[in-house]
């Protein structure tokens, strides 16, 4: 039998497509290939129709807005939400520094944690898969976006920079399955990790016996080198004990990721939160 | 030329599934991309269904964190066999397609799932009710655009006679 008479056999093909995939998964098993030239030039191109795409929706929605909406009304909402979301973010960096000043500054003297270097970024696109929850925004590495870069809202956290490109980048959100970020307990200083299942979170890894109930804030603790200390991630929805242990205990995220149109993506070094003040802070405007 | 409005057709599905993820927060309501794959394989056998599934696939998988192949794999399949099932049963009639919508959709989150856990990656864990919500939103949808799909034709065909008759 011929080779393009093999093809031509549906049963024959369908095979021949099944090793192949097989073939491609095994090379990433081994090897870290999911950040390989494929990869980055299809992100690349699908990020640059997107941006064209999100401009032509922006500006339909910037339209109806401005247009049919009133439009003084919402220029200064608008404007109060801007000053709001610098308030919001001020307002975490100092509720987190006093927190952690109550509790342990007298005995580690810690240094301020504040004047993180942020850059600010719109969201472009959503997930392309139905199975992972990720974010593509109009920042890349040209604007100093690198891998592992926590990106921030307002409201709290919304995940970390996985693929920059070059005028974009990819963001997992913490919702998603395979994500994880370093969580503590407000109230208690309870240590965790938050966990995403896809459509919520669970806290993890508590120890038996620690001070959890439903209500509770949590943030990050900074322990997984990616996010920084004090910002929130969400809140404790409820908490199932377990003979003693903990068993299932449910995360209500802070941001509602259906209306994260502007985000944050600090770009401070890891270390420099633990020790100097980044020299020269900035910190950029939403708009 | 088929394979040109497949990939065209893949490509609008990849770009308004990643525009409608951005409004809804990236929740899962549809799987477009997998629609593309079945009303291709229900029109065209399974050999275009695997093709379409292979590459919508692999597109979505390297525009996603997942593996490349896992995704276009599991579409693959889903295309041939949904390919298969539509040559060898009648499945012109709208409730006969909506369950085949829903069941490949079910079968897509299961082998996806399955394949992650057989390569011991990472521990799958999903919600049935996410899961049946995308399968039923799926076949609505599905058999709305197929529909479409096929009218569509048969609606240019006619205007073109009409304007070729009044001449």
């Amino acid at each position: 039998m011929s080779l393009l008479g093999v093809f031509r056999r549906p049963r024959y093909l369908f095979a021949a497509i099944a090793a192949g995939h097989i073939i491609l998964i095994s090379a990433q098993i081994n090897s870290n290939f999911s950040g390989s030239f494929f990869g980055t030039v299809t992100f690349g191109a699908f990020a640059e129709a997107q941006r064209g795409i999100s401009a032509v929706v922006d500006s339909a929605t910037g339209w109806w807005r401005n247009y049919l909406a009133l439009q003084t009304a919402f220029d200064d909402n608008m404007r109060l939400r801007q000053e709001l979301s610098r308030t919001k973010i001020a307002l975490q960096q100092e509720h987190s520094i006093a927190q952690q000043s109550r509790t342990f500054a007298e005995l580690l003297g810690l240094r301020a944690q504040l004047h993180l270097a942020t850059v600010a970024a719109s969201v472009i696109a959503g997930s392309a898969s139905a199975d992972f929850r990720i974010l593509t925004v109009d920042k890349g590495t040209t604007d100093g976006l690198g891998s592992d870069m926590a990106v921030i809202v307002p409201d709290g956290v919304v995940g970390r920079v996985i693929m920059p490109g070059i005028r974009a980048a990819r963001v997992q959100l913490l919702v998603d399955r395979s994500a994880a970020v370093g969580a503590m307990v407000e109230r208690t200083r309870v240590q965790g990790i938050a966990e995403g299942t896809g459509s919520n979170m669970l806290l993890s890894y508590v120890t038996a016996g620690a001070d959890v109930v439903a209500g509770d804030v949590v943030v990050t603790s900074g322990n997984d080198g990616i996010y920084p200390k004090g910002f929130v991630i969400g809140q404790i929805e409820s908490v199932e004990r377990d003979a003693g242990s903990f068993g299932d205990i449910a995360l209500r995220p802070a941001v509602d990721f259906s209306s994260v149109e502007a985000v944050l993506v600090v770009t401070t070094p890891f270390r420099s939160w633990d020790s100097e003040p980044v020299a020269g802070p900035e910190m950029q405007a939403l708009e | 030329m088929k394979a040109l409005w497949i990939l065209a057709a893949l490509a609008f599905a990849l770009v308004l599934q990643a525009t409608l993820a951005r409004f809804l927060g990236g929740a899962a309501f549809l799987d477009l991309v997998l629609l593309v794959v079945v009303c291709s394989a229900l029109r065209n056998g399974p050999v275009t269904g695997m093709l379409a599934g292979s590459a919508g696939g692999i597109i979505q998988d390297s525009l996603s964190m997942g593996l490349i192949g896992v995704g276009g794999l599991t579409k693959s399949v889903v295309g041939y066999v949904v390919g298969t099932i539509g040559q060898q049963f009648n499945v012109t009639a709208a409730l006969s397609r909506g369950v085949l919508f829903f069941a490949s959709s079910l079968a897509h989150v299961v082998i996806f799932a399955g394949f992650y856990v057989l390569l011991g990656l990472e521990p799958f864990g999903f919600s049935w009710t996410g899961v049946l919500s995308q399968a039923l939103g799926n076949a609505v949808v599905g058999v709305v655009a197929l529909y479409v799909v096929e009218v569509m034709p048969m609606i240019v065909g006619r205007r073109q006679m009409s304007k070729l008759t009044r001449y």
